[in-house]
């Protein structure tokens, strides 16, 4: 097992290595840069801060630079838009927002999906499965950035209740409607994946046999059934961590948490590539250990599985 | 005095084209310590009956009637009060064992907590009243096992832990779903053995439902004959074997074929002796990984390990072996359907292991297989037609397509598929059904040489004596040579001129089919022809069996090789030599066996011989 985590390291630096090489070339193939403008700046101003940057070194020179300040330094390289901010900054500010409420986001989906679809799979056919079905198959339709006004408009307009922006140290009611809006459609879902998955489990042989035997029927569902029918929803598990971190996006725009999702329109807007890079590089290394965290997770759900 | 009392019983399900009966009206009892067998083909509702005893029907399942079951009515109870029986007084071992037992739960975790339900014993003493059934159904290393996962043990062990599992609590009534179906026959006969001595031994009353009549003429006191939900015959053994008053019993009895009595050969005797196929030391190596670890250790599995034979125009080779033997992968490797092989395959006169290409497809007209699982072998979005004709289009490209129905309609009938047929899809046809389209794609363009792997195994031997029939009568329309691979000796008896007998891809034996049953020389032949039941109670339980204790090795296991042949087993890399006892019968170099059983005594193989 431990073997196996170190290789799966070991594979993910050339993939992230990859990554960087990847996007550092899409930005410069991008048109336009940092310091392009309707006005033009006089030619030697212009080469005095691309100077200053390093950009009139020839192209490879820049990309193994960058490279070598991430390995060594840890160091993103400085903003292009903010004289005197650099990307780790940029970072360490609107992160750990994004990850408050990206996690909550993910645990609520995760154990509100999980527990709803459990529910509807042991209720088969019962109006508890019914309500369940056609409540996910709405929700399914709800993405964040449909959620996000809809919340707006009904708990910030029309009742009063929530405050409709701000972060504010993550108080509770500045959280709810992010949370809201980026869990809903992955509450849907896990829902519907998990209700698959337990009912196909409850039909397997070794559910009869586990009945067969005279256990009580939680004792079937938590010991027998759970693990196996959990599977499929941890493959999912991967990509919708990182949806909740990527759909900071909209989420910041919508409800100015100030999350990192903020940033990264910004620095699109601003052809800050420096930013661009540095979040994007950020995003990429938390799916390579999402992804790994779910194949362990899999090795503990079902020990057929051998590294 | 009676176990469980079953009056009236009737099991039908809700569906959305109405109640379907699966149980019509059954009636019957089962004595302490007596063995109740049910046979009857697969859908005649076996154990649909035993299921609604144990109150585990599918939700939409409805019974009346009456079980009555030490004194208790057990229609109608709650699960609760369902739970304080079953597993207790009333325990189910079902058919296939790699799918019955909990993936993640070791088999201790799943055998104490039969006990901390039942008996509220936990812990040590739970584990050591579990060790103490290990050791009972004989499984080797019985300690190790309690911390292993199912996925680590093999099938024949996994059913020793259900039944092991079953019997923690003693119960009255030991329900068999198929126990030893799933099994390799020399499995299933120790299985057999294991629970007739536990039903001695426990005074257990069993129930056994089977479809095979040689698994009833060893194992059952009485029998119940099952068809359509309804029971046609009941009697004791002896008389349902040599008196049947009903049809069906009567049907069920002919189509079994039979080890100690060959059908009269249908098929023609072979006229040419020149080979159209010959087989050289074939080899085919699977690479495997065995440890965890960074660097992943490699092992090389020898699936086909040096395998020659040839084949005549027209005849039947059979290919007998138990799983793991490699006669599969032998199969595949003939017809190139492996990328890796060594060794050579002369198809009249070529080198088929030389061909790329477009020549390789070429010959592929006259090289066709039919698989064992009729329904997963066809395309489930082609219609049966489109399935059959496909060879046609891709071989005579030039036919059109009214010429291609024709043919396909001949051939429809000619395997007996109504013409109504040609536009459904497999999931619509039986099994039978379906093996038939798979044999007419197979013929459409008249092949020289069909591989039949395993193609009757799934199914009822009523059909399965049908489609061998047909392909007796295909071969000698169309002079076809066949090589027939089964793990079934008495099926392989039925349709072939010589015999061709496997281990770990090793031939150990290879004869002309009457000489194989009637004078087998290697051990391993003698063992597989000696588990194989015969449907015959007399005959079957007075025969001598030759055991040689513990499971088929696994070819990974260097040793394994050398199992009947102890005497070179300082030599790893030797391989027994096949040396010509008479004419045309080949035997495989083997010591006596009561040197291979002194040697797997001494060598402290897993279990000592039992009886």
């Amino acid at each position: 097992m431990t073997a196996y985590i170190v290789r799966r390291v070991l594979v993910a630096v050339p993939t992230l290595v990859i990554l960087i090489f990847a996007c550092f070339f899409l930005m410069q193939v991008a048109p336009g840069g940092p310091f392009t403008s309707e006005r033009p700046l006089p030619p030697q101003v212009l080469a005095n801060i691309e100077a200053r940057y390093g950009l009139d070194q020839p192209l490879w020179k820049q990309m193994w630079d960058y490279l070598v300040g991430i390995v060594t330094r840890f160091d993103f390289g400085p903003s292009f838009a903010y004289r005197d901010r650099d990307v780790n900054d940029i970072i360490a500010q609107g992160f750990p927002v994004t990850l408050t409420y990206g996690l909550i986001s993910f645990a609520v989906a995760t154990f509100a999906g999980m527990g709803i679809g459990v529910a509807a799979a042991v209720r088969h056919n019962t109006w508890l499965d019914y309500i369940a079905v056609g409540a996910t198959f709405s929700a399914q339709a709800l993405p964040n950035f449909v959620m996000a006004p809809i919340l707006v408009i009904v708990f910030t307009w029309q009742l009063g209740w929530l405050p409709g922006g701000g972060w504010n140290g993550g108080q509770w009611q500045y959280l709810v409607m992010p949370v809201i809006a980026l869990s809903t459609s992955y509450v849907a879902s896990i829902t519907r994946i998990t209700r698959s998955s337990m009912l196909e489990t409850l039909n397997s042989d070794f559910i009869r046999t586990a009945r067969a035997k005279g256990l009580p029927e939680h004792r079937v569902i938590w010991r027998h059934a759970m693990k196996p029918a959990m599977l499929p929803v941890v493959s999912y598990l991967g990509p919708t961590f990182v949806a909740m971190i990527t759909g900071s996006v909209v989420i910041d725009v919508y409800f100015s948490t100030g999350g990192i999702g903020r940033a990264y329109v910004d620095s699109a807007l601003n052809r800050d590539y420096a930013v661009m890079l540095g979040v994007t590089i950020l995003y990429g290394g938390l799916t390579v250990l999402f992804n790994l965290l779910v194949d362990v997770a899999y090795a503990w759900l079902d020990p057929k599985i051998r590294y | 005095m009676s176990v469980i009392e079953v009056t009236n019983l009737s099991v039908s399900f809700d569906t959305q084209d109405g109640a379907v009966e699966a149980v019509k009206d059954v009636s019957f009892h089962i004595d302490r310590g007596e063995c109740l067998g049910i046979v009857g083909e697969s859908g005649a509702g076996k154990s649909q009956t035993f299921l609604a005893a144990m109150g585990l029907l599918a939700n939409n399942g409805r019974t009346s009637g009456s079980v009555r079951f030490g004194g208790r009515e057990l229609l109608g109870l709650t699960p609760k009060e369902a739970n304080r029986v079953r597993g207790a007084e009333l325990a189910m071992i079902f058919q296939d064992p790699l799918t019955a037992l909990t993936p993640h739960l070791t088999v201790a975790q799943q055998m104490a907590e039969v006990l901390s339900t039942h008996r509220g014993t936990r812990g040590a003493d739970a584990e050591r009243i579990c060790l103490e059934w290990l050791e009972r159904v004989q499984i080797a290393e019985a300690k190790r096992r309690l911390r292993q996962y199912p996925h680590e043990l093999s099938g024949g062990m996994r059913q020793r832990v259900m039944i092991a599992m079953a019997m923690l609590c003693s119960p009255k009534l030991l329900i068999a779903d198929e126990p030893t179906t799933a099994l390799d026959a020399t499995v299933q006969a120790e299985i057999l053995d294991l629970m007739a001595r536990l039903q001695a031994e426990e005074n257990t009353a069993i129930a056994l439902i089977t479809h095979d009549m040689g698994v009833v003429a060893r194992m059952c006191d009485r029998v119940e004959v099952m068809r359509l939900g309804a029971f046609v015959e009941s009697g004791n053994v002896e008389d349902i074997f040599h008196a049947p008053q009903h049809d069906h019993t009567k049907m069920l009895l002919d189509s079994m074929p039979r080890l100690d009595q060959a059908k009269p050969q249908a098929s023609p005797e072979v006229m040419s002796t020149g080979a159209i196929l010959k087989v050289r030391d074939l080899k085919v190596n699977f690479p495997i990984k065995l440890d965890r670890g960074l660097f992943g250790r490699a092992a090389i599995l020898r699936a086909v390990d040096g395998v020659s034979f040839d084949l005549a125009p027209g005849e039947t080779l059979g290919i007998v072996g138990e799983s793991g033997g490699g006669k599969s992968t032998l199969a595949r490797a003939v017809l190139r359907l492996l990328p890796e092989t060594h060794g050579s395959v002369t198809w009249l006169g070529k080198e088929l292991t030389m061909l790329e290409g477009k020549a390789l497809t070429k010959e592929r007209r006259n090289l066709q297989i039919v698989f064992q699982d009729p329904l997963a072998s066809l395309n489930p979005r082609m219609t049966i037609s489109a399935s059959i004709a496909e060879p046609l289009r891709t071989f005579q490209p030039t036919l059109t397509s009214r010429e291609r129905k024709i043919k396909v309609a001949e051939m429809m009938e000619r395997v007996g598929l109504d013409q109504r047929m040609i536009n459904r899809y497999p999931h619509e046809l039986s099994g039978g059904q379906n093996q038939r389209v798979g044999i007419a794609r197979a013929m459409i363009n008249r092949p020289k040489l069909v591989i039949c792997d395993e193609a009757v195994s799934a199914l009822d031997v009523s059909i399965q004596s049908q489609i061998i029939e047909l392909l007796k009568e295909l071969q000698a329309d169309m002079g076809l040579s066949m090589l027939f691979i089964s793990h079934d000796l008495s099926v392989v008896r039925d349709i072939s001129h010589r015999i061709m007998v496997l281990y770990l891809g090793q031939v150990v034996e290879l004869a002309g089919r009457d000489a194989l049953y009637s004078a087998p020389e290697h051990p391993y032949t003698r063992m597989l022809i000696s588990a194989a039941p015969i449907p015959d109670p007399r005959v079957e339980r007075t025969r001598n069996r030759i055991r040689i204790p513990g499971e088929l090795s696994s070819p990974l296991e260097p040793a394994a090789a050398l199992r009947f042949l102890p005497s070179r087993r300082g030599q790893p890399d030797y391989r027994p030599r096949l040396q010509e006892v008479r004419p045309g019968h080949w035997v495989a170099e083997h010591d006596t066996l009561e040197a291979i059983l002194a040697a797997r005594a001494s060598s402290g193989m897993p279990r000592a011989a039992v009886d």
